[in-house]
């Protein structure tokens, strides 16, 4: 009788840290979106759309349009994560299907999870001193202005850097693919390429999907390695060659030295606006996963 | 697994205990502002601390956000590579102080096949960065450089993609040479830059230059020296050319200074002065007797700051930092000098 009614209690308090921990997460949330729009309304009243639309970004004179690093986010996200889709499927194929045991798996297991570890300024020097040069003799090869900075290195420093998370994510929901939906297929007299093509594959998208959306707003907020190897420069990219700018790059560029009122209100409403980009875009990809699951998938 | 816990509230504690009967000893200055002067203040905070034992403990977070602290009154000192202007000294709420404490300024950098030593005219300086010069072959450059090969390279800009007092000072610089600059760019510490690309920090600048072959860009003079890297001689307002050095640095400021020290020294009218040279200023209150600050509290701030620019000017030219001229030390003096708690001097005068 004691035992159960302590048992109770604890019960009872497990269940209110859990309450408790859950509701902090949401007001956190909550809260940063309110003092992000607070912090950033000054310049919302007095930009108005000119923030959205304008190309010009110059602190000295007060012209704060943001459209340049928007371009820039997407421009590099977008451009990584159609990159890095096939490589991800690939990899997450080959440890969920192909080779599942055994010491090769387990290497070529702990070698992607690793490069999910790598701090991201390791990246950017990797970017600056390896890729850089790289990507310099490419523009030299084509005729290009030889930067080697710019939006095509950028986005390739960001493919490398969330392959890890979308395979990892594709490579467990493969493995979770019921093996007599398989062994159904094969004694049906499937090849391999077919039971991958026809059960595994639409089996798993929504998983897949889960970790290419995943991928994709890790890529939007990346800011270190990209900051390092996209040149900063403010203009709208019109070639893949020319150099950019990403709206967490600008932030962490110009924070610590911005003076004057509307100056740190519009770099705050860069990342109000990033905020809200990150959030369609999860929103968006909780519709898709849901669109795609196969009716009986948990 | 115990011992160690064990072994870790111990530290924990003897860590708490040794702060605390410290605070209690000496009296900790809490400063903040220029990363800049970062390893200089380093070096003479810790000399001041075994010879005076008052502790100074300095945090790098950029001249804005010291100018914001100072303003917030977290802080004892500020410290900042560009003065305060008149809007900002309206917010401060009180009178402010600039002292000045030593000498920065900027160099040009550039990537040449076999590094040749190369001068610059202040127009030629201004077209490059405004994106007219756009060829290392262009006539006007190899008209102050005879007998030097200039090779047919496209000229790439790298500018600091990071806020920067370097870039303000350049950007001052810039401005008050070229009218067509001050119109269209002007000054500040984040530029809207007509050509370029951009990089964060000195390391970040230098490195890029060193990759792309044509390069041009600004770094800080100590960065510079530090590291080995070549610089390009300027011709400054009297028609000298200069090579930057500590010594042509602090005769950059043998002008006549205004009482406050609020003066920009680019372009000086010194004459063997580099032109693209700036004070470096600790700010502070005037009236120290804000926010419940204790008397002892002041006058060990105004004790440390007449070191600073007395004794402590010795540890300038070792790290690379150019030492102030005496008429600086002079105009620094009576400004600390006025520096009072509850309206009584806190220096004798």
């Amino acid at each position: 009788m004691s035992a159960s009614g302590s048992n109770q209690w604890k019960d009872r308090l497990f269940r209110g840290l859990l309450w408790w921990a859950g509701l902090t997460m949401i007001f956190l949330a909550i809260g940063i979106f309110v003092s992000l729009v607070h912090q950033s309304w000054p310049a919302i009243r007095s930009l108005g759309t000119r923030f959205l639309t304008g190309r010009t970004w110059n602190p000295v004179s007060g012209q704060f349009g943001a459209l340049p690093f928007v371009a820039g986010t997407l421009l590099t996200s977008v451009i990584s994560l159609v990159l890095a889709i096939p490589f991800a499927l690939s990899i997450a194929l080959f440890l969920g299907e192909y080779f599942r045991t055994g010491p090769i798996a387990g290497l070529f297991k702990s070698l992607t999870e690793l490069l999910a570890g790598i701090p991201s300024v390791i990246y950017g020097f990797w970017g600056l001193f390896v890729l850089v040069p790289w990507i310099r003799a490419l523009e030299l090869r084509i005729g290009a202005p030889p930067y080697g900075v710019g939006i095509l290195t950028a986005s390739l420093i960001l493919t490398v850097m969330i392959i890890p998370y979308a395979a990892s994510i594709a490579r467990d929901v493969i493995d979770l693919v019921p093996q007599h939906l398989k062994e159904g297929a094969y004694a049906l007299g499937a090849t391999r390429f077919e039971v991958i093509r026809k059960v595994i594959l639409p089996f798993a998208r929504s998983g897949i999907l889960a970790g290419i959306f995943l991928a994709f707003g890790r890529a939007l907020g990346e800011t270190m390695a990209v900051t390092m190897v996209i040149g900063n420069r403010n203009l709208l990219p019109k070639t893949l060659f020319d150099p950019g700018n990403t709206m967490a790059s600008v932030i962490a560029n110009e924070f610590t030295e911005a003076a004057g009122r509307l100056y740190l209100s519009a770099l705050i409403e860069i990342g109000l606006l990033l905020f809200l980009i990150t959030l369609v875009f999860h929103i968006l990809g909780k519709w898709v996963i849901q669109r795609m699951q196969v009716p009986g998938e948990s | 697994m115990k011992k160690v816990w064990i072994g870790f509230a111990l530290t924990v504690s003897m860590f708490v205990v040794q702060a605390c009967s410290s605070a209690q000893k000496t009296t900790t200055l809490l400063g903040a502002g220029s990363t800049f002067v970062y390893p200089l203040f380093s070096k003479m905070f810790s000399e001041y601390q075994s010879s005076h034992g008052t502790k100074v403990n300095y945090q790098a977070i950029g001249s804005g956000g010291g100018i914001r602290q100072l303003i917030n009154h977290t802080v004892d000192f500020g410290a900042t590579d560009a003065f305060m202007s008149d809007e900002e000294l309206q917010q401060a709420g009180g009178a402010i102080l600039h002292i000045p404490i030593c000498l920065g300024a900027v160099v040009l950098s550039y990537n040449l096949p076999q590094a040749p030593p190369l001068r610059l005219t202040p127009e030629v300086i201004a077209d490059i960065f405004l994106g007219n010069i756009t060829n290392w072959s262009d006539p006007r450059i190899a008209e102050v450089n005879p007998g030097i090969f200039l090779p047919d390279l496209e000229i790439t800009v790298i500018h600091r993609s990071d806020g920067s007092g370097t870039t303000y000072i350049f950007s001052d610089y810039l401005s008050k040479v070229s009218p067509e600059w001050a119109k269209r760019v002007g000054r500040g510490k984040s530029l809207n830059w007509p050509v370029g690309l951009g990089a964060k920090g000195n390391p970040g600048v230098a490195g890029l230059i060193q990759q792309t072959p044509g390069a041009i860009g600004y770094i800080e003079l100590t960065y510079a020296l530090q590291m080995g890297i070549p610089f390009a001689t300027v011709q400054n307002a009297s028609g000298k050319f200069i090579h930057p050095s500590v010594q042509s640095v602090s005769k950059a400021a043998e002008i006549p200074i205004p009482p406050d020290t609020r003066v920009s020294l680019t372009n000086t009218d010194a004459p063997d002065g580099y032109p693209i040279s700036g004070f470096t200023w600790v700010i502070v209150y005037q009236e120290q007797s804000y926010g419940g600050r204790s008397k002892a509290r002041a006058e060990a701030l105004a004790q440390l700051l007449w070191w600073m620019i007395h004794e402590g000017q010795s540890y300038t030219q070792p790290l690379n930092y150019a030492p102030l001229p005496e008429s600086a030390v002079k105009a620094a003096e009576t400004l600390l000098r006025s520096l009072t708690y509850q309206g009584q001097p806190l220096l004798p005068g």
